[in-house]
């Protein structure tokens, strides 16, 4: 029942970011419905996948992507719930996993079904929004249990995907696994790593064009990350991209990719590293992908080098920290910039890259944002890479003064680094104290929301610093190298771990913050309703105004929320959803609470334990208004 | 090689009368007895902490803090106290002995049912664990004893030049 004769070429002009219609040429394919096209609402299917997922995210009554859509802007255009009836939501229904560990991510629905994920063992139901939630089928992958000491914080999965019919699962051990989107029965499968190497699998699949992106998660095992484009059609690997290493590898061409407007050079994904060490080099691609179908390119950060120990590891180590462009049909990279040059601190650069398209310094951009662990927000031409806007989105950030924006300088692009929070600097068995932020970083993988209407961007960030000693380690496979002992606590006089913001991408400046008792670790939504939702660690989903941040409603949920909130329509009513349980690197950083360093003996932990204030559990709630 | 000193027994009695003199752990009294080069050992032979009325610890024990949060944090949360993930050891070795401990760590251990998945690895190969078992265990029995607070500790003795050998030795074999 797939759509016949996919596309090879995706720069058709899609009805994507509201700009283009698509072309009548186009028009005769869409004769070629699938099955499903009557679920939704008569709506048709054009024949290529990238055209059928490019169309579906424009009906806001489904959540098609698990970033909302290419964008990542993670916005609903529905309104019925409004800043002004907002405080009268309530509970429609739940929905247990029957898993207990952190649940990130977010359920999709597609027509009249809702498709929810858990952490290891993966399950996946497709559940009735017909028959309140009636299980239509459940798939639970036979994995072996030995992948779960190699996921470094937790078994959390974030998410699938959908796309020709099919949900696509990335499971713990690597394999991406696609489903038959009516039955649950496995269409294809295929193995993307190692897990015996340390390498697994967390981040939830991609589908642009005819593809299935995935990541790699391990930058704690010495795992040497990695981008591998699918066929969507039979699992049939495309390309693959790693983050360092020769050319053929990074897939970069020494004059054509460039790095702030200036050709990379050549192997440029070696030559930054000491011997083979980049073999081992971490870089690990574990976020949200986000795709421009006009410019044909994805993209995403590369994480943390590995080790944590910086001595260790001389040189900028590129490409770890980094967003890379890259074309989706061969992989190509377009353009690469590093954020964090040499990392010091473990500020993994996996978060997400949002598109919008917004006037910046009186010129129209095209723009990539991206809120970085290491507390600064950047702004970016997504076309070339040009550096627009990178300022901190926390003021307690202190591990820099600013990224050197002088394009004539020797060091235009790198942040200028404080010598007292350089734990290089400061060299091996030092404990270096008061960096902020944490490793955690000002914002973990919890993706921030981009709304049209306010240009805003609604960020859930994590406040908290900590003290940094780096030691020697040595390399084995399959077992964790790190190579540090950190210890975290809030910013001095501060009692808060976290703060919802809203950020303007255009300046580079907070407009509101809302102090939050614990790092904010959920994933948030905006809506054309003018409402911004996020869940709190304690486990309230929460929803404020989108221009004041003013605190409009919350509800406590059964556990923490490191999940991302979702909305959708159904029977003419607008559903709002969101995971709770507790657990991820929030669930292990911040379950005793954090330590007071400078207290030294005798104190106990100054700060709020989220064990006092949550226990495991997985479960979907979703809101409605009152009939 | 434990001999027992004069000069450690009186520093016991002394730590014995600044803390609470009533203890025990998977391992029976923590009290040390003897010592061998800036190491300590209970009356049974575990290695075990020494902490001085001034708070400060031995080498051992700050090497264990050290290496717990780089090698054991992630799962078991900080200084011991757990997380969402994986057992509070301050707590697991009230109960479980020295013996007990060196084969955990070393095998690994496995609990997979329907309530729960937790699954510990074998570090039997990893030196950065291995090399380093008996600082994260006397570290942890100082945290199951409730004799070291929370964080860092902020005095210590300096690392004996055995340690400075026997973490050379061992690190080198790999």
């Amino acid at each position: 029942m797939r759509p016949r004769g996919l596309m090879r070429d995706g720069r058709v002009s899609l009805q994507l970011f509201g700009r283009k219609a698509m072309p009548m040429s186009k028009i005769g394919k869409l004769a070629l419905m699938t099955s499903c096209a009557a679920l939704f609402g008569g709506a048709i299917l054009p024949a290529a996948a990238n055209d059928e997922l490019a169309k579906l995210q424009q009906d806001p009554k489904q959540w098609v992507m698990p970033t909302g859509d290419f964008a990542n802007n993670r916005y609903s255009k529905l309104k019925q719930i409004s800043a002004d009836n907002v405080n009268k939501l309530q509970v429609a229904w739940t929905f247990s996993t029957g898993v207990l560990r952190g649940h990130e991510g977010a359920p999709l629905v597609i027509g009249d079904t809702l498709y929810v994920h858990a952490p290891f063992p993966n399950t996946v139901y497709a559940l009735d929004l017909n028959n309140d939630g009636k299980i239509l089928w459940k798939y639970e992958p036979k994995q072996d249990p030995n992948v779960i000491p190699v996921m470094c914080c937790d078994t959390v999965n974030r998410g699938l995907s959908y796309a020709d019919g099919k949900i696509f699962l990335h499971q713990a051990d690597t394999t991406l696994v696609a489903l038959d989107a009516k039955t649950g029965a496995v269409a294809w499968s295929v193995k993307n790593g190692d897990p015996s190497r340390g390498e697994t699998g967390t981040s939830a699949p991609m589908v642009f064009k005819d593809k299935v992106i995935v990541g790699i998660s391990g930058g704690e095992f010495g795992v040497r990350g990695s981008v591998t484009a699918y066929s969507l059609k039979d699992g049939k690997r495309v390309w693959r991209g790693y983050s360092m290493g020769p050319d053929a590898d990074t897939l970069m061409d020494p004059e054509k990719t460039t790095v702030l407007g200036k050709p990379v050079g050549k192997d440029s994904g070696t030559n930054t590293w000491q011997g083979d060490q980049w073999k081992i080099g971490g870089g690990t691609t574990w976020g949200w992908y986000s795709y421009d179908p006009e410019l044909n390119l994805m993209y995403y950060g590369s994480g943390n080098p590995s080790t944590w120990n910086p001595r260790q590891r001389p040189g900028d180590n590129r490409w770890s920290m980094t967003i890379w462009a890259r074309d989706v049909d061969t992989g190509a990279t377009k353009w690469v910039y590093q954020m964090t040059p040499h990392d010091e601190w473990d500020y993994d650069g996996i978060n997400e890259m949002i598109l919008a398209d917004q006037t910046v310094g009186g010129t129209p951009r095209k723009t990539l944002m991206h809120f970085d662990r290491n507390g600064f927000g950047y702004t970016l031409d997504r076309t070339n890479g040009e550096l627009l806007v990178a300022e901190k989105y926390d003021p307690a950030v202190n591990w820099a003064t600013k990224v050197d924006m002088d394009k004539s300088s020797k060091t235009y692009g790198r942040p200028l680094v404080v010598d007292k929070y350089s734990t290089d600097h400061n060299g091996e068995d030092v404990n270096s104290k008061g960096i902020c932020p944490a490793a955690l970083g000002s914002k973990d993988e919890q993706p921030a929301s981009y709304s049209p209407d306010t240009g805003l961007v609604y960020v859930p960030t994590n406040h908290v610093c900590m003290d940094y000693e780096p030691f020697r380690v040595s390399y084995t496979a399959g077992q964790p190298y790190v190579g540090a002992t950190l210890s975290m606590f809030p910013p001095p006089g501060e009692s808060n771990m976290g703060n919802f913001i809203a950020w303007d991408g255009k300046t580079g400046k907070i407009v509101w913050s809302n102090k939050e008792q614990f790092s904010v670790w959920s994933g948030a939504l905006s809506t054309a309703g003018g409402v911004v939702f996020y869940g709190t660690l304690e486990g309230y989903l929460k929803a404020v105004d989108a221009k004041t941040g003013k605190e409009l409603y919350k509800f406590k949920t059964p556990s923490g929320i490191i999940g991302n909130v979702m909305t959708y329509e159904h029977g003419g009513k607008q559903y709002v959803a969101i995971l709770s349980g507790v657990g991820g690197w929030a669930g292990i950083g911040l379950a005793a609470g954090l330590t007071k360093p400078t207290e030294g003996l005798g104190a106990v932990g100054g700060y709020a334990a989220l064990s006092n204030y949550t226990a495991l559990g997985g479960q979907l709630t979703v809101f409605a208004l009152p009939n | 090689m434990k001999t027992l000193s004069c000069a450690v027994g009186i520093a016991v009695v002394a730590c014995l009368a600044a803390i609470d003199a009533v203890r025990a752990d998977g391992s029976g009294d923590p009290t040390a007895v003897s010592s061998d080069s800036g190491k300590y050992f209970d009356k049974d032979g575990n290695p075990t902490f020494k902490i001085q009325a001034d708070g400060t610890v031995d080498w051992y024990t700050y090497s264990g803090f050290r290496r717990y949060h780089s090698e054991c944090h992630v799962c078991h949360g900080p200084e011991g106290e757990g997380s969402s993930y994986a057992p509070a050891l301050k707590d697991s070795l009230k109960n479980l002995s020295y013996a007990d401990f060196q084969a955990i760590v070393a095998a690994g251990r496995k609990n997979v049912g329907t309530a729960s998945t937790n699954v510990m690895p074998s570090f039997g190969e990893n030196i950065n664990v291995m090399c380093y078992l008996d600082d994260i265990y006397v570290y942890l029995r100082a945290r199951a004893d409730d004799v070291v607070p929370r964080g860092r500790p902020q005095k210590r003795e300096d690392k004996p030049d055995a340690a400075v050998k026997a973490e050379k030795i061992c690190l080198g074999a790999s």
